[in-house]
């Protein structure tokens, strides 16, 4: 049986608390919530906490707040069950729940974390083997080893952002809460990502990612197709999360996202900028759907051969910008 | 409830609800629930297929959510309640899924079963009169490798229907194949 | 009739739970990993990092220096050889001076934690001395150094043959069509939800007992004794029940010789559980097959003559190899008459887990060959494809040309049905385009006419105990991995002794206390431990029957044995319980036990190569496949199969439903996505050994069935039954792949039809170019000299033609 390696195991009561535990752990200190992503890394050794500290018990960080007309609040700590089957942040913003219930399996979501898909590790089917396996490679760059053995000449690492939350949170434009030992900072969710495998957050490692705020729904509207194996487990190959806001029948402003392709959720400003003015007509979607394609740039190191994840990024923008135009047409 | 913070050389002692029973028991912080129902407690009923979240064999469920025990610390379930494939049945009588299981065939080497059972009676529970679609999203954290689901679909449905208290029988085709 | 219990059968052919469904379904049954013994150890094996390497120095000082290590063991302590067939004993239980792939075990450590195990293996150090690696068909066949096996046909060949019955050429000459196609069917594993464990105890008293999840208790049996040089009457091998197998619990196992002298070592049980990925490195998976397939066919679809070539990509060891190359041979011709047959297959070594029996070992492969290849002359020949394989099937009670003697064939019926239930008629070839259905049919053994190894003893044996309470006990060395087995016992029994199943004790796998059954493989359970059984009840019965009848003063013919009663046929109420019957019988006869056996016919073939292929009985299956394919992605989509499955006779068709259902369920998987995926650039290693990236479908992925049994009973089998576990997987690959032709129009000669493959397949028919995704070319194999067989039409009698002189 595959274990856990031995490490402290702490339980704060409120944030400060974990805070506190986190400063005093030092590097060696990290947080946990729902453990989905965490433990089996741990198992595999690619990441060693000697100190894990838990933020599941802190009820603070689990809520969900819906102010219409100013705003939502989601609690890092909610599990993704709870935002899937959440009735009224269904009404307010379908595409969360959306993209919630798309995450791993119904037995991950009922463990899994908002927080906890949103900071999700990037993956690599280089990295998240066993120890025994990565030390047959001699190991990678993002853990025990030198190179990146996806491009084994670039400088960085590849991992990929695998999180289907967060090209919504950034198409969404909503903001982070962090809570850090100096006090509480908001973030754009575009700027909470780094495009690195291995400095793949801006956060700080002791701040705790605390809640997600999304602006209040009106006149725009958003969607997140996502392309994988299977129906149910996988991580995604590709995410489109597409935001538009209409004027009437014309698209004011656009937001394309893609998740799946770099290691962090990707804007494609010139993908936007394409139905930015148009009513989302074929040849406006053809061409913000051709300016997503050209810069995704899939890297050979997840499900599928990266040729045709990059041949479908094209599918998928159109398929997203059709079902937000037909959905505008219908009402 | 679990001394907080601990070192972690030492075991913690910890007092939870298993399968309706209250239960003490003692182990390094950093065993699953996994280990500490199968190792610590003897509990083997609960399985395991790759101990990292890719399988649903481990299923039990927490405070009645269905949850993977490979992924959950032992320690997290102080002062609450788990319930394993042993605790499923009333004494000698068995639940209504294990009835539907064993009459359709829906266990064939039986070794994701407690996992699916599990996760069955969370689903009913929740909804007791689920659509077949409604069983396949449920159980889409579940593999099988020998029925194909099938079986295990069709046993779900009778056992939702006898749930509901009618005198449901398994379907001519369940049995026999189309004819 | 067998059963002889007056007309009915009152058990065999209803739906009953399984003797184990209670255990299952309230977590009660015991797997080999639920084991718990006093003063167990635990055991952990050190697997090479490198795919090809000469070992240089093991040193493991510093792993039994670690506080809880109880026992270091490395290859120099066990060097007896072992694998499961006798012509290919290439396997150690650790490596003593050469590891042949990523995962090949070198050392093995037991201690008194898991923990602490794991941590000792990282202190034992190995200096290995890199070799190239062979990673593919086509590197095996170009180079011969360096040699992974010093034994072979040629060079890294591991297995070659040629067999030719009747003469090809003449039978091209014959035809109106000729084609030749190519196909590659990938690598693809078993995957069962549990994984491999053994313990091991080993008494003061110089008695070791295994348990494990194996298949193939016997076989563990011999290599034990083997390896350990120890009798084999000193050893106790137990299968537990196995948590599915599919043919990959079916080898004697590294860690089971391991666990044993690990055992012996310490004086202390012993448990090696394996972790996922150790199971994806044990394999004895599919092999990858390359395949050439020339046939042809007159105007009405008849097979004239039909060429087949398959090029297997074995991995580092023989395991069932050389018979899985004769299984990509064999049953080409038990389903469509085929007047002359030609088959070529190679097997190569490479640095990769060695491949071997799954579900269908070795035929699934060339099956979709064949049945996409129909599919396209029957496109060219303008024949509806149901209706050229109805025209040309195999006729009941006859020999194939490579003297495969088929008995019942119930593929006419099976073909009508999926045809009819499907609607076929009005679907192929009429749907819009992007949906499709698809036709292939299959046959299967149901149990292997010859051991493995060579001997002339019984394939199964049961013992059977009626005590004087009127409990019966029935002992067999076949193990239950999931698909029933146990049942099976337990029902034919209380056929014929009249008693309820669920009051038969069922003692199984235990080579100390049941006698031998060769495993649970081949599909060969249900026919040959079932007619094992079969006998054994009815000479219990023939012991009771005499003294009941006295008893009862009616004359023995009219009795009748059942409702846990005897009675008069003419009288039923002028009975006595079954138990009063034993009564009668053990005080004049003694106590009532009785044995039951079963060894298969003769094989009609005399020629070498011969033994792969023969069976007692062929069971037979068709299906059709429903897809969707997205025009834009093709990304395919099954969302039904219809499928009919000729079982001969149902014992419990629920049971028999299952079967099929798990069976269309992995085919499905291996049609669309299971893919046993190796880096072959810089290392060659499994790309990712996970439940998360090998792609077994979820509920979501699994399309619906409909079944239909077809009960056409075979004198073989017990109550006339065949086998169901394996045939029904066959057919639903090419259906696939011949319904995404349909759908598309597009030809996908390679398994798993990926998005990727028909998406390239859609782009090159949008260019004008061939509208085909699949291999290119066949390597040049330095055949060996075909062994000729004149055909049973040509007037031969299975044995070789001599003399040779139209040899090249």
């Amino acid at each position: 049986m595959l274990r856990l390696p031995r490490f402290t195991y702490l339980q704060p009561t409120s944030i400060d608390n974990a805070l506190r535990m986190k400063q005093d752990a030092g590097p060696e200190g990290m947080y946990v919530a729902g453990g989905t992503d965490l433990y089996p890394n741990m198992k595999r050794r690619h990441q060693e906490p000697k100190t894990v500290i838990a933020l599941n018990g802190l009820d603070d960080l689990h809520h969900v707040t819906i102010n219409p007309g100013e705003g939502t609040a989601i609690g890092a700590g909610t599990t993704l069950r709870d935002i899937e089957t959440h009735t009224d942040l269904g009404l307010e913003h379908p595409v969360v729940a959306k993209a919630a219930e798309l995450i791993a399996t119904p037995l991950l979501r009922n463990m899994g974390t908002v927080g906890g898909n949103l900071c999700l590790d990037t993956r690599c089917n280089y990295y998240n083997q066993s120890y025994e396996w990565r030390k047959c490679i001699d190991f990678c760059m993002k853990k025990d080893g030198e190179v990146c053995w996806v491009a084994p000449s670039s400088p960085r690492c590849w991992a990929v952002s695998s999180t289907d939350l967060a090209p919504v949170m950034v198409a969404l434009a909503a903001r982070y809460t962090l809570v850090g030992p100096g006090g509480d900072r908001q973030v754009a969710a575009g700027d909470f990502y780094n495009d690195d495998g291995i400095e793949y957050l801006t956060k700080r490692p002791e701040e705790i990612l605390a809640d997600v705020r999304l602006p209040a729904a009106n006149g725009w509207d958003a969607t997140y197709w996502k392309l994988r194996r299977r129906g149910s487990f996988d991580f995604p190959v590709l995410g489109v999360a597409a935001w538009v806001a209409w004027d009437g029948n014309t698209v004011r402003d656009a937001r394309i996202v893609l998740g799946g392709v770099a290691s962090f959720p990707k804007l494609v400003p010139a993908s936007s900028e394409a139905i930015v003015g148009s009513d989302l007509d074929d040849d406006a979607i053809a061409a913000s759907a051709h300016a997503a394609f050209k810069p995704a740039k899939p890297m050979d190191n997840t499900d599928f051969g990266l040729a045709w994840r990059k041949e479908m990024t094209r599918n998928y923008v159109r398929g997203a910008l059709e079902e937000l135009r037909d959905r505008h047409r219908r009402a | 409830m679990a001394n907080s913070p601990n070192k972690h050389a030492e075991k913690v002692h910890v007092s939870l609800t298993v399968n309706g029973e209250h239960t003490e028991v003692a182990f390094a912080p950093h065993r699953t629930l996994l280990e500490v129902l199968r190792e610590d407690l003897g509990l083997t009923g609960t399985k395991h297929g790759c101990e990292l979240g890719e399988c649903g064999t481990c299923v039990v469920l927490l405070d009645d959510r269905p949850v993977l025990s490979c992924l959950v610390l032992g320690i997290d379930c102080a002062g609450r309640s788990v319930k394993t494939v042993e605790g499923i049945a009333d004494g000698p009588t068995l639940h209504p899924l294990q009835e539907a299981f064993a009459d359709l065939g829906a266990a064939q080497c039986g070794y994701c079963t407690p996992g699916f059972l599990l996760t069955a009676e969370a689903l009913l529970e929740e909804y007791p009169s689920p659509s077949r679609d409604e069983i396949k999203q449920a159980l889409a954290g579940n593999l099988c490798r020998c029925t194909g689901y099938i079986k295990i679909y069709e046993a779900v449905e009778l056992a939702a229907a006898r749930l509901r208290g009618e005198a449901a029988e398994p379907k001519d085709e369940a049995l026999y194949g189309r004819r | 009739m067998a059963g002889g219990n007056g007309d009915a059968l009152r058990v065999v052919g209803r739906p009953q739970r399984k003797v184990d469904a209670v255990d299952k379904v309230t977590g009660q049954t015991r797997f080999a990993d639920d084991m718990h013994l006093p003063q167990m150890l635990y055991g952990k094996l050190l697997r090479s990092p490198h795919p090809h390497a000469r070992i240089v120095h093991i040193d493991a000082s510093g792993a039994e220096k670690l506080p809880g290590v109880k026992a270091v063991l490395v290859g120099s302590e066990l060097p007896i050889p072992f694998g499961i067939l006798p012509v290919s004993q290439d396997e150690h239980a650790l490596a003593p001076d050469r590891v042949r792939f990523v995962g090949d075990p070198v050392a093995a450590v037991a201690a008194t934690s898991e923990d602490v195990a794991t941590a000792a293996l990282d202190r034992i150090a190995v200096q290995y001395e890199q070799l190239d690696t062979i990673a593919s068909i086509d590197e095996a066949v170009q180079r011969a150094e360096p040699l992974i096996h010093d034994y072979g046909d040629n060079g890294n060949l591991h297995k070659l043959i040629n067999l030719e019955f009747g003469d090809v050429e003449e039978g091209f000459a014959e035809a109106d069509v000729v084609r030749e196609d190519l196909f590659f069917y990938g690598g693809n594993t078993h995957l069962p939800m549990e994984q491999h464990a053994a313990v091991a105890s080993y008494s003061a008293d110089h008695k070791l007992t295994l348990w494990s999840s194996t298949q193939t208790p016997h076989y563990v049996h011999r290599a034990l004794a083997k390896v350990l040089a120890m009798p084999a009457s000193r050893i106790r091998v137990i299968a537990c029940p196995n948590g599915g197998g599919f043919g990959g619990k079916s080898d004697p196992f590294n860690h089971e010789i391991v666990v044993a002298r690990l055992a012996m070592k310490t004086g202390r049980p012993v448990k090696i559980t394996l972790t996922r990925e150790e199971v994806f490195y044990c394999h004895r998976g599919r092999h990858p097959t390359l395949m050439w397939a020339k046939t042809g066919v007159t105007k009405d679809g008849h097979i004239t003559a039909m060429h087949f070539r398959t090029a297997l990509d074995g991995g580092g060891y023989g395991s069932y190899g050389v018979a899985s190359t004769y299984y990509t041979g064999a049953l080409q011709t038990v389903t469509y008459q085929i007047d002359r047959y030609k088959f070529q297959g190679a097997r190569a070594f490479t640095n990769k887990p060695p491949c071997g029996p799954k579900r269908g070992h070795g035929t699934p492969q060339p099956r979709f060959g064949v049945e996409v290849q129909v599919d396209k002359l029957a496109e060219q020949l303008n024949l509806d494809p149901a209706e050229m394989r109805l025209r040309h099937l195999v006729p009941p009670d006859s020999l194939t040309a490579n003297y495969m003697r088929v008995g019942s064939i119930g593929l006419k019926a099976c073909i009508n049905k999926v045809v009819d239930g499907s609607g076929w008629k009005n679907t192929f070839r009429k749907l819009p385009e992007g949906r499709g259905v698809g036709l292939a049919c299959s046959g299967y053994l149901s149990g292997a006419g010859l051991p493995i190894y060579w001997n002339n003893m019984p394939h199964s044996g049961v013992q059977l105990k009626c005590d004087r309470g009127g409990g019966v006990t029935v002992f067999c060395g076949s193990t239950d991995i999931g698909q029933g087995s146990d049942s099976i016992l337990a029902y034919i029994v209380a056929e014929v002794l009249g008693v309820d199943p669920f009051e038969i004790r069922v003692v199984t796998a235990d080579t100390d206390l049941t006698p031998v059954d060769l495993g649970s493989y081949s599909s060969r359970v249900t026919l040959m431990s079932g007619n094992a059984a079969l006998q054994a009840a009815e000479r219990a019965r023939d012991m009771i029957a005499p003294e009941a009848a006295a008893k009862l003063d009616v004359p023995r013919e009219r009795l009748v044995f059942a409702e846990s009663r005897v009675f008069d046929a003419e009288n039923p109420e002028h009975a006595m319980s079954f138990a009063e019957a034993v009564q009668a019988a053990e005080a004049v006869v003694g106590t009532i036990g009785t044995v039951g056996s079963y060894t298969p016919p003769e094989s009609a073939g005399r020629y070498r190569g011969a033994g792969v292929g023969p069976s007692p009985a062929y069971s037979y299956s068709a299906a059709v496949a429903e897809v969707a394919v997205d025009l834009e992605s093709g990304i395919v989509s099954v969302p039904k199969i219809w499928v009919a499955h000729d079982v001969g006779r149902c014992i419990n068709p629920t049971a028999v439903m299952g079967q099929v259902e798990g069976s269309i369920y992995m085919g499905l998987g291996e049609a669309l996505m299971e893919d046993m995926a190796y880096r072959e650039d810089r290392r060659v290693v499994h790309k990712i050994p996970s439940m998360l990236e090998y792609k077994s479908p979820t509920t979501l992925e699994m399309c619906e069935v409909e079944t239909f049994l077809i009960t056409d009973p075979d004198p073989n089998g017990p109550f006339g039954a065949k086998e169901v576990g394996q045939g029904p997987l066959l057919p639903v690959a090419p259906a696939v792949a011949n319904a995404v032709y349909d759908a598309v129009g597009v030809r996908i000669d390679e398994v798993p039809i990926t998005p990727e493959k028909v998406h390239q397949a859609l782009k090159r028919k949008a260019k004008g170019h061939e509208a085909r995704y699949g291999p290119m070319s066949f390597p040049d194999i330095p055949w060996p000299d075909p062994t000729r067989v004149p055909t049973p039409a040509e007037g031969g009698d299975g044995t070789t033609a001599v003399p040779p002189e139209r040899q090249h």
